[in-house]
């Protein structure tokens, strides 16, 4: 309340009578139109409150008058992008994977759909951008056991190897130490000899009798200059990349007790559409052929 | 005897109000030098602004053809041959860094020329108040007209001058729009139908801004809603030239027998015959004999209007004038007054101008229309090949600011023997790479690096990629690393 309007003194204007610690104000008076303005914002607040969600009442609010929410156009907006993503994994299982990458925009979607397909399910043995382990084959160099184009990956992915599925890949190394196939000293020679192959052996070392060796027992599958054959799966080893490891230990491991890696098949947990975003994906880290 | 009580004065003061109603201005037509000035600045902004969304300018195929286009849509400014990226928007704010010093230094030189003449609420003010002069009359028809009854006379002029405001208005809003979008496509568009929501509803928007501040608001605008009055007198001081009343020269003011018969030789009447001619024409309604105030824009009108009186009267004319206060001191006490144009304030502005516009223009001179980036893998580092050779993935990205389509040539320095595998592209390892560009894009493609490193010490090896536009010859280089397993377990 106003209690002591004055006139000033200078300016020949009245103060508003507040008076703050000894300091007065002179009252500059607000344009009404200013106040009306102001009235007219609450009015329009008063509309927002009636429309939309407003009042809190503990875990729920008013609804308003239109009936919006939040929530509900995420859901609405969540559920128009599933039905596109739906009609676009339909054609990619349709198409064939030449006209997927004709298709831009396909193929941005079957690559997306296979970066996470490949996250929740390969990653644990394959590494996060397929890199591989020992025992776990790496994805992204040209090494391949079965085959690297995409029709080859579709096809590992979907049947597995030496998995329970009827059509999966299926082969085996004999077991030379166990089933006594070679003695330990046959193995130490082969593995001087294979080690020849990759430019890991020592120099020096006499490597006929191994040599002879690979030619009768390992050659069969491998090939004559150890080039691998993918039919039976049986890998290089005239190579760099090794699935167990490249030191004389691990070859003599390898052919003393051979160990297979298995791989599930997909085709019970993923649509036969998400598989072929999964090879595309693969096929895109750096190995593809 | 009467013994009279001084009353109190403090007690017995009404309660005054906290709100007032506004008091509606009538500004005078006036000519003069000042006003032609003012005309000349109106007429020159306004073509400016309704004209520069119609200028052409041709980039070729890929390109729009439009001078001046903010292409929010596509994130891409025009000004003529300048294209501005989101990246480069630091120049946006250099300008309007640069605006602002501007700004204060022209305030600090001579007031509000800004506010006076070519802030946008004074122009189109000024715009609204001639149509209005135009179809209603000058200050005391408009006066009476307002004040007499409603008849048909005063009734299809109200409607004219609202029907001529809109109009104007709607072709503010509407050039607005057009410089966010092709002008001859969305007038087309417009009336068409077919223009897009946002178009129809910022050009409405506009339409009824222009309207409401032009037409109803005007002075209000400038004295309750602008900061720029608050804060003006941080850069004036009494070296500023301002709109000036020459009190010691005008005062006693008055007119009249009476008057000059009571005036003595020794206090003769001053120059000004208080006729208020300076009150009438002023666009805000303010008196500018009671000095430099808040609402005053600076704009001058006062200085035609008391000329002309000065003129009858035979007085000195520029009675009110721009002049800075410490002149008007001097002169007062009849020193010939410097200029001091230059002092601290002014020389700190100019400084800070120049190196500011410097500092923009070698930006814009030394600005690249070509860029890469790159982004090793994060993991693997690298694929160690079949033949011993190291396979490394990188994502590049490629930039052409021109604004014309063309292919881009990526190679390899200092890694020797290295072949680039561009998928995307073409599954065959090349040396150098073609890759087609389009206009204004970006294009973001992972590329493999493969050698055959004799040595890598400590498993890594510094290279360049080297990017080249083959049409214009712009050319940039990115500083990489190639990793590989350390050369002991190889």
């Amino acid at each position: 309340m106003p209690t002591k309007i004055e006139k000033d003194v200078i300016s020949g204007r009245d103060t508003t009578g507040h008076e703050w610690d000894g300091i007065r104000e002179l009252n500059t008076p607000l344009p009404k139109w200013w106040v009306y303005v102001y009235l007219a914002t609450i009015v329009w607040a008063l509309g927002m409150f009636v429309l939309y969600p407003a009042i809190p009442l503990g875990t729920r609010a008013t609804t308003g008058l239109l009936g919006f929410s939040s929530r509900a156009q995420a859901m609405a907006g969540f559920q128009e992008m599933n039905a596109l993503h739906a009609t676009q994994m339909q054609e990619i299982g349709r198409v064939s994977f030449a006209d997927i990458e004709k298709n831009h925009d396909l193929m941005e979607v079957a690559l997306t759909a296979g970066r996470i397909t490949f996250a929740n399910n390969c990653q644990p043995c394959h590494g996060p951008n397929g890199e591989g382990r020992i025992g776990y084959p790496a994805l992204d160099t040209d090494v391949w056991r079965w085959g690297g184009s995409l029709d080859a990956i579709q096809q590992t992915i979907t049947h597995g190897i030496r998995s329970a599925d009827p059509d999966a890949r299926n082969s085996q190394m004999p077991n030379f130490g166990g089933d006594k196939l070679l003695t330990p000293a046959q193995i130490e020679d082969v593995a001087d000899y294979v080690m020849t192959l990759y430019g890991k052996a020592k120099p020096g070392v006499d490597t006929s009798a191994g040599e002879k060796l690979f030619g009768d027992n390992c050659a069969p599958c491998h090939g004559a200059k150890a080039e691998g054959n993918r039919d039976v799966g049986a890998p290089p080893l005239a190579s760099r990349v090794h699935l167990y490891g490249d030191s004389r230990a691990a070859v003599v491991a390898q052919i003393t007790h051979p160990r297979m890696g298995v791989m599930p098949n997909w085709n019970h947990r993923l649509s036969p559409a998400t598989i072929k975003a999964v090879a595309l994906y693969v096929h895109s880290l750096g190995g593809g052929e | 005897m009467n013994v009279s009580h001084p009353k109190p004065e403090a007690d017995v003061a009404p309660p005054t109000s906290l709100y007032a109603n506004r008091v509606r201005v009538y500004p005078k037509a006036v000519d003069g030098p000042v006003r032609r000035v003012k005309w000349l600045v109106l007429v020159l902004c306004l073509g400016v602004y309704y004209a520069v969304p119609w200028l052409r300018w041709n980039r070729g195929p890929d390109a729009p053809h439009q001078a001046v286009l903010l292409d929010l849509w596509n994130e891409r400014f025009y000004f003529f041959n300048i294209e501005l990226w989101p990246q480069d928007i630091w120049f946006l704010t250099g300008i309007l860094v640069l605006s602002a010093v501007s700004l204060f230094l022209v305030t600090s030189l001579f007031g509000r020329l800004w506010c006076g003449y070519s802030c946008p609420q004074t122009v189109w003010t000024d715009l609204f108040m001639l149509v209005e002069r135009k179809i209603e009359g000058d200050r005391n028809e408009r006066i009476r007209r307002d004040r007499g009854p409603l008849t048909f006379d005063k009734a299809w002029r109200k409607v004219a001058k609202h029907a001529a405001w809109l109009f104007i208005a709607f072709w503010t809003g509407g050039a607005w729009v057009m410089y966010y979008t092709d002008a001859p496509t969305f007038v087309h568009d417009f009336w068409t139908g077919h223009a897009s929501t946002s178009g129809y509803v910022f050009t409405l928007l506009l339409t009824a801004t222009t309207y409401l501040l032009a037409g109803w608001a005007r002075e209000q605008v400038c004295t309750y809603m602008c900061p720029w009055p608050r804060f003006q007198s941080a850069m004036l001081d009494e070296n500023t030239f301002v709109v000036t009343y020459e009190a010691w020269r005008g005062e006693p003011r008055g007119h009249g027998k009476r008057l000059a018969a009571a005036a003595t030789a020794a206090a003769p009447l001053g120059d000004c015959v208080d006729c208020n001619a300076c009150v009438h024409v002023c666009p805000t309604g303010i008196d500018i004999r009671d000095g430099l105030q808040l609402e005053c824009i600076g704009c001058g009108l006062c200085i035609d209007a008391c000329n002309h009186v000065m003129a009858k009267t035979g007085s000195t004319p520029w009675l009110i004038t721009w002049d800075t206060v410490a002149r008007q001191t001097a002169k007062k006490s009849g020193v010939n007054p410097s200029l001091g144009l230059l002092r601290p304030r002014t020389l700190i502005y100019l400084a800070v101008l120049a190196i500011g516009s410097i500092a923009i223009l070698t930006g814009l001179m030394l600005r690249s229309t070509i860029g890469l980036t790159v982004a090793h893998d994060r993991a693997p580092l690298y694929a160690l090949l079949e033949d011993g050779g190291v396979r490394d993935g990188y994502t590049l990205g490629f930039v052409n600011k021109t604004p014309r389509a063309a292919d881009f040539e990526l190679s390899v320095v200092g890694l020797p023997g290295a072949k680039l595998i561009l998928s995307e592209i073409s599954p065959k390892p090349e040396t150098t790479a073609t890759v087609p560009m389009p206009a204004d894009q970006l294009r973001t493609l992972r590329v493999l690096v493969q050698a055959q490193p004799d040595h890598l010490v400590a498993g890594r090896e510094s290279f360049d990629f080297v990017l080249r536009n083959r049409e214009t010859g712009a050319k940039t280089t990115y500083h990489a690393l190639f990793m590989g397993p350390v050369s002991h377990d190889r």
